[in-house]
């Protein structure tokens, strides 16, 4: 009887092991449910997309991918159990989370490990821990920001603007590098106007801002905060154009400011808008086809996630976490020879992103490339 | 000029709903000798039942509006007497203040739960272009809700003090006692309160949520501004209400454009203490207390 267990232990474990060879695991941490469900969404639904098309490419060091979910419940310490879950049931990479406040907390998790992770969180505080596991998908706040600068100065030649911001981590940030940015340039900014999380009524700041006339106004608040404002903006007739860092035009700000968010201007990192880009027009359509509805920008994130951890794993050669990092940071990869990284895209040696960037403008109920942004 | 007619402009628009949803406390107060704590969340709720109208029996928006205002007066009106506050009362007032605050987190968490944590988008009842006022851009939709709800308010004064029903009301809420003796109906009064409350709270919904965004959470701000502002102006008088949602409206926005926008949460508690220490009965209100 002994001997039979043991006879079946060796044979299901020969057979495990030999499945494991032939297969790539892949942990996909993400906020499929809570208040980052949109984001956390669209990334893993970017993530299937890529993970068929690698299949389809005959997988990565041609081992068949496979791509099991992990939800984080929008919990920073749900997803820190999340990962060391996806990483003790074998995945060779993590791809996510999205929100910062939980890459913060997980990515530590898969540095113990030297596991890589592909991260849609944009804080600048991800890619400064000195982390060499965690890897953008698109550029953090502090080099979008900047990215505006020449919108400002030789687009709009504006020579006094206006700041709109939350008065949160996320909103100081942002107003203090565009700020600062803004001094470089010689800009005058002439209003600067807080206002608080979850804030309902913005018919004071509005009026302020009004007051002050600048020749523009940047905003930079939370979604539901930016609808409130663009609604207010539009009650009071502010004439300015508002331009933002990626949130004021996300679909969500549309559409729940509906007709107010018409005209708003915002630099992002990446959109699916840009159909003049043919990977990511082709992106676009199959998502679409897939899933019935738009990507969003966190759907690219994740595609290039997951696509970036085959074009690298397949130049190191070999699943090796720290041969990985070692390989990624500091290189750049050019979409003429790796199409479905969709831009020229490079990560330096903290892990951060650059490539080139749009601008869009909200028209007719979406938005619509207004320009490109040279990396920077 | 033009910023300081916008602010109080908006002020006003914004303090006038609040007044719904204060005058709402003043009348349960008076039907149930309670505090409804629920009453920002009864605010909530009606735009939630608008989009459920609108979204799952793909109701047109006006229609929407007469199904959400129809399903409060039932949910929010008479169902929380029946099944809340009748059987509580007679426990005591505070077992139904309790009571209500279980309600608030009850509908609060049933709502995020059924349509996510995320703010939904709501239509207008008017239109949010500005038009020109003396030389200022104002806003249609400003000047729209502050019509609205001081009509609301002067309607709902004249149905309490000009028809038999609204005097049979007051009666009611005077001495109950008496009012039985002399032929009154006051449990179906108490009723009616009940009900003028719900449509109020509804109505104060269609107003405010096309700026504030539907959210599970947004009771939470309007019921404590609300409350405040009953007391403010008198717990025991609709004028009261009137004029404590009006003056807080009109306060925050003056306060945050021209003083300090980071404390602008604190003005209606500084303004609650004043009036305490000062006035307690209110700026309105009358000691004894027992009039609608």
């Amino acid at each position: 009887m002994k001997k039979s267990l043991a006879a079946i232990t060796a044979v299901l474990l020969a057979a495990g092991s030999a499945y494991a060879q032939d297969t790539v695991k892949l942990g996909m941490v993400a906020e499929l449910s809570g208040a980052g469900a949109p984001a956390g969404t669209n990334w893993r639904d970017g993530v299937k997309i890529a993970v068929e098309e690698i299949n389809a490419a005959g997988g990565i060091l041609k081992k068949k991918v496979e791509v099991t979910d992990y939800d984080t419940q929008t919990d920073p310490q749900v997803s820190r159990a999340m990962v060391q879950k996806a990483i003790d049931a074998g995945a060779f990479a993590i791809l996510g989370t999205v929100y910062s406040g939980s890459t913060l907390v997980n990515m530590l998790v898969a540095q113990q490990n030297s596991t890589p992770q592909f991260v849609g969180s944009e804080a600048p505080t991800v890619v400064q821990k000195g982390n060499p596991f965690v890897y953008r998908t698109s550029s953090g706040a502090q080099k979008g920001i900047p990215a505006l600068t020449p919108y400002f100065k030789d687009t709009l030649k504006a020579k006094k603007v206006g700041v709109a911001w939350v008065n949160n981590e996320f909103g100081k940030g942002g107003r203090n590098v565009f700020v600062e940015e803004m001094k470089k340039a010689g800009i005058e900014v002439i209003a600067d106007v807080a206002s608080e999380q979850a804030q309902t009524d913005y018919a004071s700041d509005v009026a302020k801002l009004k007051q002050a006339n600048p020749e523009a106004v940047f905003v930079y608040m939370n979604q539901e905060e930016s609808a409130r404002f663009l609604i207010e903006a539009k009650k009071q007739a502010l004439p300015m154009p508002l331009i933002g860092e990626v949130t004021l035009t996300e679909a969500k700000v549309i559409e729940l400011a509906g007709g107010a968010a018409e005209g708003a201007i915002a630099h992002v990192g990446v959109t699916a808008t840009a159909t003049d880009v043919p990977g990511i027009g082709a992106f676009a359509k199959k998502f679409e086809e897939t899933f019935k509805r738009k990507p969003t920008h966190d759907a690219i994130k994740g595609y290039v996630g997951a696509w970036a951890t085959k074009y690298v794993a397949d130049m190191v050669g070999k699943l090796d976490g720290e041969a990985f990092s070692k390989k990624i940071l500091g290189l750049c990869l050019k979409a003429a020879d790796h199409p479905k990284i969709l831009l020229d895209t490079c990560w330096d040696k903290t892990g951060e992103m650059s490539r080139p960037s749009f601008m869009v403008q909200v028209k007719n109920g979406a938005p619509v490339v207004i320009g490109t942004v040279p990396a920077n | 000029m033009s910023q300081f007619l916008q602010v109080l402009l908006s002020g006003l628009a914004t303090g006038s709903i609040y007044a719904l949803a204060a005058i709402g406390f003043a009348l349960v107060w008076q039907a149930a000798q309670t505090v409804n704590f629920a009453q920002g969340e009864f605010v909530m709720v009606p735009a939630f039942f608008v989009l459920i109208g609108m979204g799952f029996f793909g109701m047109p928006f006006w229609l929407a509006l007469a199904f959400g205002l129809a399903l409060s007066m039932l949910v929010l009106g008479y169902a929380f007497k029946k099944l809340i506050v009748e059987p509580i009362l007679p426990h005591g007032g505070i077992t139904l203040i309790i009571a209500t605050m279980a309600l608030a987190i009850l509908l609060k968490e049933t709502v995020k739960e059924s349509y996510s944590a995320e703010a939904q988008p709501f239509p207008a009842l008017f239109s949010n272009a500005p038009m020109n006022f003396f030389g200022a851009a104002v806003s249609i939709q400003d000047i729209l809700n502050l019509i609205v709800s001081l009509s609301i308010v002067v309607v709902l004064t004249l149905f309490l003090n000009r028809t038999r029903t609204g005097r049979s009301m007051q009666a009611a809420a005077q001495n109950p006692a008496v009012a039985e003796i002399l032929g009154v109906n006051v449990k179906r009064m108490v009723l009616y309160t009940f009900l003028i409350n719900a449509a109020l709270a509804s109505l104060a919904a269609f107003l405010i949520t096309p700026v504030y965004l539907a959210k599970f959470s947004n009771g939470e701000t309007i019921g404590l501004i609300a409350f405040i502002a009953a007391i403010v102006g008198g717990f025991n008088q609709i004028r009261g209400a009137l004029v404590g949602g009006l003056l807080i409206g009109v306060l925050d926005n003056l306060t945050a454009t021209y003083v300090t926008a980071q404390y602008r949460a604190a003005l209606p508690l500084v303004l609650l203490i004043m009036i305490i220490l000062v006035r307690p009965q209110g700026i309105m209100g009358t000691s004894e207390g027992r009039s609608v």
